[in-house]
């Protein structure tokens, strides 16, 4: 790991190959380890789950991802099985670098996080009763709460240039956090279905 | 104290292995399966062990996946300890890891590579109002959920000021997190 690779490619075109004028301002990652450490260093910060995190450093950060190709990519992560952050890290590594770019973003985002938290559970047993601790717990959740939702309304900024169009994207996403917030219905149902009208209406929209 | 054969291990990592292919919205969705699979057939895991997994996962940096690393950690204590505890939490994370992301690796390179086919454009873009919109439901059922354990005010007002500051400062966040810890062992304790 840490070898430069050879095939850098630039990261000249966005993933649709729609135009987009924020597309020119990304970056490609330099090398293997630099996706180990970025990935790392994006775990670490993640409690109670990576992504509002993962929003920031890829995007606002270093710019390896537009917001556009952001919310491209984790709908994509998302709609495959396991979990969605792991999927994108073996995206974004696997675009620029191949199976080693793969790995060493997966391996950033697992190794010290799992040291860690094997290291909690030896200690779980000292601490759990002391309710204080229990409270810090239950404030960090209500802020990872916060992050993930204010990930998603800075994310609506990247459905600008959808082909959609406003009012459809509104009530596709609407629709969506009426349907799990609201009704909790299954999440693969409301991806289903809502997915299959957005892309529907997507394909017509597009030009063939 | 349980006993597992090496035939068991390798159950174990399989059993994993084939829910890796079936957690479409994330692995927390065969948390169900897990449960009846490790506490109610296998009986390799207690309920309590089963419930700590989860809740130290989500407390700890780093991917919510971990859990199932801790369920392989508690299934090594069970039987015996020492070295069987990190074998544990390498093979359930393996099994649970290795088949989606090989999945994940094949489709992703495809996808880039026929980038501008309208249907591929038509799926990305067609899906991004959506899962917007789950992002932020997601925050709203997680807040809701502190809110139904914690006390309803004050769980609601952190995850509203937490939103606020993310949005609209580039505040960093380990010290949302930091204030967050604090505000919850005054308040939520």
């Amino acid at each position: 790991m840490g070898t430069e690779a050879s095939s850098s490619q630039a990261h000249a075109q966005p993933a649709t190959g729609e135009p987009s004028c924020a597309a020119a301002e990304t970056v490609a990652p330099r090398s293997v380890r630099e996706l180990f450490v970025a990935f790392s260093w994006l775990a670490l910060q993640g409690f109670g789950g990576v992504l509002a995190v993962a929003q920031r450093e890829l995007v606002e950060k270093k710019r390896w991802l537009t917001r556009e190709e952001f919310t491209q990519e984790w709908a994509v992560a998302q709609i495959m099985p396991g979990p969605n952050v792991i999927n994108m890290a073996i995206v974004l590594g696997g675009r620029h670098f191949g199976w080693r770019g793969a790995l060493a973003s997966v391996a950033g985002m697992l190794t010290v996080p799992l040291l860690i938290v094997c290291s909690l559970i030896s200690l779980y047993g000292q601490i759990d009763h002391h309710p204080a601790v229990a409270g810090a717990l239950r404030g960090m959740a209500a802020v990872s709460a916060g992050l993930i939702t204010a990930t998603g309304i800075k994310l609506i900024a990247g459905l600008r240039g959808n082909v959609l169009g406003r009012l459809a994207c509104l009530l596709l996403g609407g629709l969506c956090f009426a349907a799990m917030a609201w009704l909790r219905l299954p999440l693969v149902w409301v991806l289903l279905v809502l997915g299959a009208a957005g892309m529907g209406l997507a394909w017509r929209r597009l030009e063939p | 104290m349980i006993s597992l054969t090496p035939m068991d291990w390798l159950q174990l990592m399989l059993h994993f292995g084939l829910l890796s292919l079936l957690g479409v919205g994330g692995a927390i969705t065969t948390l169900p399966e897990m449960h009846r699979y490790l506490v109610d057939r296998q009986q390799w895991l207690l309920d309590e062990q089963f419930n700590v997994s989860v809740a130290l996962a989500q407390a700890s940096p780093g991917p919510n996946i971990l859990f199932v690393a801790l369920m392989g950690w508690h299934v090594g204590l069970n039987a015996g300890g020492g070295w069987l505890a990190p074998l544990g939490a390498l093979l359930t994370l393996g099994g649970i890891m290795v088949p989606s992301s090989l999945l994940m690796y094949a489709t992703g390179q495809w996808l880039h590579r026929h980038r501008q086919m309208r249907l591929i454009r038509a799926f990305k873009q067609g899906l991004a109002p959506t899962v917007i919109g789950l992002l932020i439901a997601t925050g709203t059922i997680m807040a809701s959920a502190g809110a139904a354990t914690a006390g309803q005010w004050p769980v609601w007002l952190i995850a509203a000021v937490a939103t606020v500051l993310v949005w609209r400062t580039r505040l960093h966040i380990l010290w949302l997190l930091g204030a967050g810890a604090l505000a919850g062992a005054f308040f939520l304790a």
